[in-house]
């Protein structure tokens, strides 16, 4: 028995439903607690982003098309998976040097965001949408909208909660992202992907890379066709900050910074994470006979 | 020769005469309005007029003033203080004292109060804001009597509502206001988008330094004179002029803790870049080339009111005006020809009379930059149209327009003209037409022509614009959030929407 020699799992991308590897073919040594290497992850290129950018786009449509009710139902179907994998996330977490208390509850934790967020699918636009009482005879009515397309950077610790917490608020309200896991613990992200290619999210809708956040940050801020930025670093240098802010001048991307310095509390949830990736639409109609 | 430009050329052999082909009214000679002028004999103005700080009026430090003409006549109406960084340090200051000492300690409700006083105050000096508006920026005077000026008394009415009701507004969070707002506003609308700026940040608890246009500070220095009137604490409104080096000053003020800016795209991303990096919060109202789609089974003839007045509102200086028209095919040919019958029925002239539609372009700069215009779109291929109506010998005056037979690349579709000129395209399936309205970087308002309520929801909900107006343009209310998508802006202004900017949520 002791003989046999066990199969290793090949960590790749996440883009449009599918798991391919890098185009550029670059990968980089990710290391578990005791420094042995643990896997060779996808270096992704400005390439990677802009197929992964182009597979976002082309769910948008579809994603917000999906009725409030079954957006939720999908996000509750990722947390099951989850749930049913719980063993799974909880030993990778190890690897990589949790203890396996703190490893649960990261898990679990992940896991009760996403039930969270689903929760809030249908409840948000009741929430911060209104009627508008306007004195000219007209009815008028304003609605979040998604904003489009989000690039996201996810939280460098908490590997698998921070992951969670800046995706589900993004796709619940209708948007499709690009998400960059974390540079130095990519593997739960990956491992995620397969939760979610199972659990009837729709390809594009969430797109995974690994890399480099220095190598990406300039395709991820200036890429015309996205419509937001995510991230989060409490410690970020303003020199990057602010490289940040000017290229999203470019086509005046919305910049959302979130420096959550524990994912486990109460101020890494609440329906402002949503509507920060929502537009206000409001329309006008004449009333009359 | 087509049955259209024979129509055409019928029209342009006699000045002015309304027809409609569908009715085949028409009228024996043309009717010929009388002058019915606004006096603005009761109505005064200084010759010269200082910067307001801390309450006062105070000459500027560098003692430059600069002259604003009367585009209806390009006669000097006063000249405005150029506020440079000195003066602006001190606008600042006294905004944060005022912040610190009297208008955050404040009780809400008594802050409310101040604000309901201005909005009263307005009402009551209404004309008066109505004609001053008029003679510095061009606007006919129905308009600004009717629109602009009612407009600004309500936004304040209701913003001075929401004062001491902030707990309501933001689920499980409370409010706190951000400081001091630096505020830049253009010459479109001067009176009420000082309104839209001032009443939610004073609401909300925040002071401010506001920096009217150039061309059409006017309505703003008086509305000083009123804040001193209404009692307000000193310094909790400032306002300084000048031109960009002084908005500029505004913007990279330290002190400043947030920026609400409208204007042009081009500048929203200036300030975008320099605000890059900072904690300072920001709105941006920008530019817009804003769709109207018009299909077949749309009320045709509500549809050619609702076209016309959304571009030939305010000389189509209006971010959201309507200045792409969609028509379904089947129904292009009589769309086209109403809208020309339409359009020759329009009053261009001085603004101060009580029938003019269409008054001044602006000022020289946008008078000029509207003709180059034209004549890219003439040198384009497009076919032009213009009214044949008279228009005055002096001052900046521009006739109704459009352009058929463009292009989706052309300049004139995809550039913000910022003028009385539309460009007509035709499309035949919905799909197609709301394709064409969303291949634009801007995205601030769009109309939706249909008698179909379920084809206005479907488009409402398909084309990227923050404003959707179906079977209607160009409407407002202090209670409607307003504000764009993509490269036209961030942010909401107006409605419950329109306090996030100026809060901090805890």
């Amino acid at each position: 028995m002791s003989d046999r020699i066990e199969v290793l799992k090949t960590y790749k991308t996440y883009v449009g439903g599918n798991f391919p590897r890098t185009e550029s073919g670059r990968y980089y040594k990710v290391y578990d607690g005791d420094d042995n290497i643990l896997a060779n992850a996808c270096q992704c290129s400005r390439k990677d982003l802009r197929d992964a950018v182009v597979a976002a786009r082309n769910a948008q449509k579809g994603w917000n098309n999906r009725s409030a009710y079954n957006r939720g139902q999908i996000l509750y179907r990722i947390a099951e998976m989850l749930e049913t994998r719980k063993a799974q996330f909880v030993e990778e977490l190890e690897t990589i040097g949790y203890k396996t208390k703190k490893a649960k509850a990261e898990v679990e934790a992940s896991i009760d965001r996403l039930i969270y967020y689903a929760g809030w699918s249908d409840k948000y636009q009741q929430v911060f949408g209104t009627i508008n009482p306007v004195s000219s005879s007209h009815f008028n009515f304003s609605m979040p909208e998604p904003m489009g397309v989000v690039n996201v950077w996810a939280p460098e610790e908490r590997p698998l909660l921070g992951l969670v917490s800046v995706m589900a608020p993004v796709i619940v309200g209708g948007n499709t992202c690009v998400i960059l896991a974390s540079e130095k613990y990519p593997l739960s992200a990956i491992s995620f992907a397969e939760v979610l290619n199972s659990s009837d999210v729709p390809g594009g809708v969430v797109n995974i890379l690994t890399g480099f956040k220095n190598e990406l940050l300039e395709h991820m801020t200036t890429h015309k066709d996205v419509n937001a930025f995510f991230y989060t670093d409490p410690d970020i240098e303003q020199g990057k900050r602010k490289q940040i802010d000017e290229n999203a001048t470019l086509n005046l991307k919305r910049v959302r910074r979130k420096p959550v310095e524990d994912w486990l509390s109460e101020e890494a949830q609440s329906p402002y994470y949503i509507t920060d990736f929502q537009e206000t639409k409001t329309t006008w109609h004449p009333v009359g006979l | 020769m087509s049955e259209d430009s024979k129509q055409a050329e019928a029209v342009e052999e006699k000045p002015y005469k309304p027809t409609s082909p569908s009715s085949k009214l028409n009228f024996d000679g043309f009717w010929e309005y009388d002058d019915a002028p606004q006096s603005a004999d009761h109505v005064e103005y200084k010759d010269q007029y200082d910067l307001f700080i801390d309450g006062e009026f105070v000459a500027p430090e560098k003692g430059r003033y600069f002259d604003s003409l009367n585009p209806a006549t390009e006669e000097k109406l006063t000249s405005f203080a150029e506020a440079t960084q000195q003066d602006i340090d001190k606008a600042v200051q006294a905004a944060r004292k005022a912040f610190n000492k009297s208008w955050s300690t404040l009780e809400a409700k008594e802050r409310g109060k101040y604000i309901f006083r201005i909005a009263r105050l307005i009402q009551e000096r209404a004309r008066e804001f109505a004609i001053l508006e008029s003679m510095d920026g061009g606007k006919p005077i129905r308009e600004s009597r009717d629109v602009d000026v009612p407009l600004a008394a309500a936004h304040f009415f209701y913003y001075a509502g929401w004062a001491d009701k902030l707990d309501y507004a933001f689920p499980g969070k409370k409010a706190e206001p951000l400081g001091v707002a630096g505020q830049i506003i253009p010459w479109n609308f001067p009176l009420l988008m000082l309104a839209w700026k001032i009443a939610p940040a004073l609401a909300t608890g925040n002071t401010v330094v506001l920096k009217p246009a150039e061309t059409t500070s006017l309505t703003a220095l008086k509305f000083a004179e009123l804040c001193k009137d209404a009692g307000l604490p000193d310094g909790v409104v400032n306002i300084v002029t000048g031109a960009g080096q002084t908005g500029s000053a505004i913007v990279n003020h330290d002190d400043i803790d947030k920026i609400a800016f409208t204007g042009s795209t081009e500048v929203g991303k200036i300030i975008k870049k320099s605000l890059a990096g900072t904690d300072k919060r920001y709105t941006l109202e920008l530019g817009g080339k804003g769709p109207n789609i018009i299909f077949e089974d749309a009320p045709l003839d509500q549809a050619v009111e609702g076209v016309i007045n959304a571009i030939f509102f305010n000389q189509g200086h209006v971010c959201c005006a309507g200045s792409r028209l969609f028509v379904q095919e089947g129904v292009a040919d009589t769309v086209i020809q109403k809208l020309r019958d339409r359009m020759e029925t329009l009053i261009v002239g001085d603004p101060l009379d009580k029938n003019t539609d269409v008054g001044a372009i602006n000022s020289e700069q946008q008078y000029n930059k509207i003709n180059e215009y034209l004549e890219i779109g003439v040198n384009e291929g497009a076919e032009m149209y213009q009214s044949s109506c008279q228009i005055p010998e002096t001052g900046y005056f521009c006739r109704p327009t459009l352009f058929t037979n463009v292009g989706q690349s052309n300049r004139i579709v995809q550039e913000e003209i910022f003028g009385p000129v539309l460009t007509i395209q035709t499309f035949r399936t919905a799909e197609e037409g709301i394709k064409k309205a969303n291949n634009t970087p801007y995205g601030l308002a769009g109309g939706v022509w249909t008698d179909k309520g379920s084809k206005i929801f479907k488009t409402g909900s398909e084309i990227r614009n923050g404003v959707v107006w179906s079977n209607t343009f160009n409407k407002f209310d202090p209670t409607s959030p307003f504000g764009g998508y993509k490269e036209s802006g961030e942010g909401r202004e107006g409605g419950l929407q329109g306090l996030y900017p100026y809060v901090k949520l805890q």
